[in-house]
């Protein structure tokens, strides 16, 4: 039980403080869920970030894993889903409503000119930034010469056709799997 | 708002949120949303959904999390809100945690590790696709092209936080912005 209370205090904490997206706090998270509560190792840690990162959806549901391996050491498999529930509620629900009552007072001001200007002086900012996480992304894969040609190959086609992108994706999976990249 | 038409129904939305997480095995996720909800659905303009990106960006929680509040809600108010968060995660949890499931049962996820980093190749490639759409209808001047010039460098290379490159460059892109009273009459 208060294995559960702390994943619940933990990540609606962490959820309220994730500003900038839900990497800034995972260092906070780390600490918490490897150091002070012991729920996972340093490695398994590492491990469930590579499974977050990869798997579809939001990478934050790395919280999934983390009250996964806390409920486990409590009540084994069952437990394992409920903490992971439990925490990917807590860290996705105080963070979404605070979202959701901005996005109203931002609906009010259909018609302002601070929000003419906003939306259209944010847009250049906003791809400049776009193409800031491009660059990061590729650094955080460890990409090399190949992945770049691949990568500048691929967006040729997104670019210039309208092949369906899944099948762009699959095929450099393949490229990767068989180790071309 | 610029949806057309008709309401948009919440099973629309749960459904489109959904098949937008699916989409982005490897990454990917923000060109994947821009994709269907600007290109494909229509839901928003280009504009609208550039501003709603970097406001999730800043408000805490996960950007893509975000990003579904503002369009359902932008939809269908608090019920849309709240399908879109659902359906851009039900699934991806349930699969997270049965892949937690094999992971802490047998120690090990089955090898993918070449698949995914060749998939993340492909992920990055969308992002920059994204770039060169958006751009195109935005990058019209000299002074678009250097805010976003200077949002990349700061940002990207030279690491910059997020809120310091806004505070940076968000006054300047509004002085640039604001609506001169001429342009208004028309």
């Amino acid at each position: 039980m208060s294995t559960y209370l702390a994943l619940m205090g933990l990540f609606g904490t962490l959820s309220l403080l994730s500003i900038g997206g839900g990497n800034t706090v995972l260092p906070e998270m780390h600490l918490r869920a490897v150091a002070d509560h012991h729920w996972l190792t340093d490695a398994q840690f590492a491990d469930i970030f590579s499974i977050s990162q990869a798997a579809p959806g939001p990478s934050i549901l790395i919280v999934s894993l983390v009250g996964y391996a806390a409920g486990l050491q409590v009540a084994g498999v069952a437990g394992g889903l409920l903490g992971g529930l439990l925490a990917t509620v807590a860290m996705v629900l105080p963070a979404a409503l605070l979202m959701y009552l901005v996005t109203l007072s931002w609906q009010r001001a259909q018609r302002s000119k601070v929000r003419r200007a906003v939306e259209k002086g944010f847009a250049p900012l906003t791809v400049g930034l776009i193409l800031a996480t491009s660059l990061v992304m590729s650094r955080a894969a460890d990409h090399d010469w190949r992945a770049y040609l691949l990568t500048a190959a691929a967006t040729v086609i997104f670019v210039r056709t309208d092949t369906n992108p899944l099948l762009v994706v699959a095929a450099a999976a393949v490229l990767g799997y068989l180790g071309f990249v | 708002m610029s949806a057309p038409g008709g309401r948009v129904s919440l099973s629309d939305i749960a459904w489109t949120f959904n098949q937008i997480a699916l989409a982005s095995f490897g990454g990917g996720l923000s060109a994947w949303s821009r994709k269907i909800v600007v290109e494909r659905k229509q839901w928003m303009g280009e504009e609208q959904f550039l501003l709603a990106m970097t406001m999730c960006r800043i408000m805490p929680g996960a950007n893509q999390i975000n990003l579904a509040v503002f369009v359902g809600a932008a939809l269908r108010g608090a019920p849309g809100g709240a399908a879109a968060v659902l359906g851009l995660c039900l699934v991806p949890v349930a699969l997270m945690l049965g892949l937690g499931f094999v992971y802490f049962t047998f120690k090990e996820v089955p090898a993918v590790s070449g698949a995914l980093h060749g998939a993340s190749a492909a992920a990055v490639a969308m992002t920059l696709a994204m770039v060169v759409k958006s751009g195109r209808k935005c990058l019209t001047g000299v002074v678009p092209v250097a805010l976003f010039a200077a949002a990349f460098i700061l940002n990207g290379v030279l690491r910059w936080p997020l809120l310091l490159t806004l505070a940076i460059l968000a006054p300047l892109a509004l002085i640039w912005a604001w609506p001169r009273e001429d342009a208004q009459a028309s």
